[in-house]
């Protein structure tokens, strides 16, 4: 299978573009793309072994390094910098890297499930280590030295420390040196990092105080037009007539048709907006299920368990009849919006048969194929660019916006700009599934654990098992139908299990009058997650502070995409107004060595906040095919007056290999919250949104 | 709605030529190349599209352009001069204040009312007026904190 990088194999083009210089390309092992949940799993087959990354030093000294990956706010532009210049012990200014344009970089998988830091990060180690090694040979040679006494630093060679010393530009001079690697290249170890471990800004920081950042909903193209598309009355509705000649009377306006799809362009968006309300259509709707009695529904809608991620061990049965404390309890999760502050939004330009797309997306490759295939095109006939994006978390995978302007634009004969409104990105877009987790245990009166019975049904196989240390387990994930079209989200399902598994943890070890801490830690020997429970507890000041009146210490952990996790917090309930307040939380984290202490606390911040809104009050609503709440006044997301005091604790494994961090932090602060409004008031909720309409008795 | 072909922003006066019921959003951003301030929800509830409209914070997508009339717009884009960033700026940069950046630039013009008429805001004053903004990536804390080191630089901080 060709790929889009091969064009860039032909040397002699390849130096035509960018310039003479030393050249290293990373021929990458076959991927397995991780989980990225829903249907959508027709990239999880294996992916090409191909050049996956590549680096160019040009005359001028300028490092340019070339990546499918797309940064939408976790700051891997950052990060994936630092990996660079760590190894060529450049300054990170002389390093650009030119990121998801399926033009110029390599091809890619996409952003997501926590990857970038642990596959692409090492791999740009590598192509930087080896370009470090051929700049080592040209000064060697320059020098007429050995190499052994050469000395590199700040983007130069020098010859011994103190010596005479050349740039990276002037060794290049002239150059065309191609190398090729593969993960057997070595790297610096963590622990001799200088650059990477080390909190730099974000590199392109300053564009997006001044507002100069151009996202893809501010790309301007000459002659622009603003489109509108004509949407259902429901999901699932038929289109029984239209008639658009209302909306074709009004001057500067353009109405497309390509069979159902109907939309409008026109010069400004209320032009448009107003075209597509003058636009009269009829449609057949169909009885779909609504979010009340929406766990029923999925009961009665799954299939058998025991697939994917399934884990059997030991016999339950046994466990349980060991057991002299039982416990069966189920769980419910809603369905949940990603809300990215910026909405689906394309800007699509013909030019002859080839077309351009600028988009905010998380797999620029897959809306390139999507595109290619929606309008019968070769993958190369299409280009899509992905300015850094306004937040995606797991919600920006798929291609409809992109598609909808092309057909916009081809229609009309202009560039076109499609920005979707919020309404349509609550509605139109895909959803966290909802789901229901039965669970069931057994432990003994010394608090070991002895059974371990567990049933996700719909949400998902992520995080299925248990980090506890328990003899006789079944996890099962159960597929169901959905009435919603669900995707992928950030911790998607492992947010849910994580959510039934930590509070179950905290029922039984409430059954058991033994502290929740002791508990986990008596069932645990797993040192990682024993060691940030331990850090965060301490940090916390669990069994040292005692909660106020009306207050209460809840606690949650677990592993997940290499992370580990354990998060405290302190919350204010009061049963007669309904009020819940989360005042303060704690979380340790552990992924290996940290590439980027400050960033990475940002992630986990951010991450806690984000979870907090799946926790308290987030849920969509839905009947008839419609949804009830695709307003931000009607769907609530955390604000300022909602977020606790977080305090992050990182453990840096420096002996171990870096892991991703944008998705774990999110799955411990609902489990979290859940057990602290128990401790509060002994009431326990088993529902996310814990209290949409208050805390009730 | 009358057209309207004038509109004062950033210390000039643009020529434009808008129906008056379009958006202040839509103008700034489509008209005038001021892309500075975004697009969020449409319906006054993230803040995204904050503008300054005679120094007060606005909602941009519920404004209608008609409706500005002499009043003086203020965008992100006015805030650096000669290369000299805002302390508000500086501060966002210096407290990582913004993952994916998006809601900033409305986060900055909130921010730099509030420090125009109080120099020193408690946290809960901070809270209270910034809470009509959304930080979905939820890096609400160090927005606190940028805020107040902005306030730090007293009055020069307006």
């Amino acid at each position: 299978m060709m790929n889009d990088a091969s064009h860039i194999v032909n040397r002699r083009g390849f130096f035509k573009a960018l310039g003479a210089g030393v050249l290293v390309l990373y021929l990458a092992p076959v991927d397995f793309a991780q989980e990225s949940g829903g249907s959508r799993r027709r990239f999880g087959a294996a992916l090409p072994s191909d050049i996956n990354a590549w680096l160019h030093i040009g005359e001028d000294g300028i490092v340019t390094v070339y990546t499918g990956k797309t940064e939408v706010g976790q700051n891997i532009r950052t990060s994936l910098t630092q990996a660079v210049a760590e190894e060529l012990r450049a300054p990170t200014a002389s390093i650009k890297m030119v990121m998801a344009d399926t033009e110029l970089t390599p091809y890619d998988f996409g952003t997501f499930g926590s990857q970038t830091t642990p596959q692409m990060a090492s791999r740009l180690h590598r192509v930087a280590a080896a370009a470090r090694e051929a700049l080592l040979d040209l000064a060697a040679d320059r020098f007429k030295a050995d190499r052994g006494t050469l000395v590199v630093a700040d983007g130069k060679i020098f010859k011994g420390a103190g010596g005479d010393g050349a740039g990276f530009g002037e060794l290049t001079k002239g150059q065309k040196l191609v190398k090729t690697i593969d993960d057997n290249t070595p790297i610096t170890p963590a622990t001799k990092w200088s650059i990477a471990g080390t909190s730099l800004p974000k590199v392109n920081g300053r564009d997006f105080v001044t507002g100069r950042h151009k996202y893809a909903s501010d790309i301007k193209r000459e002659g622009m037009l603003h489109g509108k598309v004509l949407r259902a009355t429901s999901f699932e509705a038929a289109l029984d007539s239209v008639d658009t000649s209302a909306a074709d009377a009004m001057p500067g306006v353009k109405v497309v048709r390509d069979g159902d799809f109907i939309g409008v362009t026109g010069p400004d968006g209320l032009s448009a907006t107003h075209a597509v309300g003058a636009i009269h259509a009829k449609w057949t709707t169909k009885p779909q299920p609504s979010s009340t009695g929406i766990f029923d529904y999925i009961r009665k809608n799954a299939g058998e368990g025991g697939g994917r991620g399934a884990i059997n061990k030991g016999s339950v049965e046994t466990g349980m009849a060991a057991a002299t404390h039982k416990l069966t309890q189920t769980y419910t999760v809603a369905y949940i919006a990603h809300v990215p502050l910026e909405p689906r939004a394309a800007v699509a330009e013909w030019n002859g048969d080839k077309l351009t797309i600028w988009m905010g997306s998380q797999r620029p490759f897959g809306v390139r194929d999507e595109v290619a295939q929606a309008f019968g095109l070769k993958n190369e006939q299409v280009r899509v660019i992905v300015p850094d994006t306004g937040s995606g978390y797991g919600g920006k995978h798929t291609a409809e916006a992109a598609i909808e302007a092309a057909r916009l634009a081809k229609g009309s004969g202009k560039p076109v700009k499609l920005v979707w409104t919020r309404q349509e990105e609550f509605t139109w877009a895909y959803f966290r599934p909802a789901g229901v987790i039965d669970v069931s245990s057994g432990a003994g009166n010394d608090g070991v654990m002895t059974a371990w019975e567990f049933h996700n049904y719909l949400s998902g196989p992520s995080a299925l098992g248990t980090p506890y240390n328990i003899a006789n387990q079944k996890c099962e994930f159960h597929g169901a139908k959905s009435p919603l079209r669900t995707g992928s989200y950030r911790g998607l399902a492992a947010t849910a299990n994580h959510f039934a598994r930590e509070t179950h943890i905290d029922e039984m070890a409430a059954a058991l009058k033994m502290d929740p801490l002791e508990f986990r830690l008596k069932n645990l020997t797993d040192e990682r997650l024993k060691a940030v429970l331990e850090a965060a507890a301490e940090a916390f000041g669990w069994g040292k502070r005692k909660a106020a009146a009306g207050h209460g210490f809840g606690m949650a952990c677990g592993v997940e995409k290499g992370g580990h996790v354990a998060t405290f917090a302190e919350v204010a309930a009061d049963v007669a107004s309904g009020g819940v307040k989360v005042l303060r939380a704690t979380q340790a984290f552990d992924c290996g060595a940290v590439v980027n202490p400050n960033h990475l606390k940002n992630q986990l911040e951010g991450a806690m906040i984000m979870g907090l809104g799946g926790a308290l009050f987030e849920s969509i609503e839905f009947a008839d095919g419609k949804i009830g709440n695709a307003r931000l006044a009607e769907y609530r997301v955390p604000r300022f007056e909602d977020a606790p005091k977080i305090e992050i604790v990182l453990v840096d494994r420096k002996d171990l290999p870096s892991a991703g961090a944008g998705e774990t932090g999110i799955v411990g602060i609902a489990p979290a919250v859940g057990n602290a409004i128990f401790s509060a008031t002994g009431i326990r909720l088993r529902s996310m949104p814990l209290v949409p309409d208050g805390l009730k008795a | 709605m009358s057209r309207i072909t004038e509109l004062r922003v950033n210390g000039r006066v643009e020529r434009i030529d808008a129906e008056g019921e379009r958006s202040l959003l839509s103008v700034l951003r489509d008209d005038l190349d001021l892309t500075g301030c975004k697009y969020g929800c449409g319906e006054g509830q993230c803040g995204a599209c904050t503008v300054l409209l005679d120094g007060r914070p606005a909602r941009s997508c519920i404004t209608s352009i008609g409706g500005v009339g002499q009043r003086e717009v203020a965008t992100i884009e006015s805030l650096e001069h000669d290369g000299h960033l805002h302390p508000l700026q500086e501060a966002f940069l210096k407290m990582d204040a913004m993952q994916c950046g998006y809601c900033t630039s409305g986060m900055i013009l909130s921010a730099y009312a509030l420090l125009r008429d109080n120099h020193n805001p408690s946290e809960g004053q901070i809270i209270r007026h910034m809470n009509g903004n959304i930080c979905r990536c939820g890096t609400y804390q160090r927005i606190i904190a940028a805020i107040q080191e902005a306030a730090k630089a007293g009055p020069e901080a307006k």
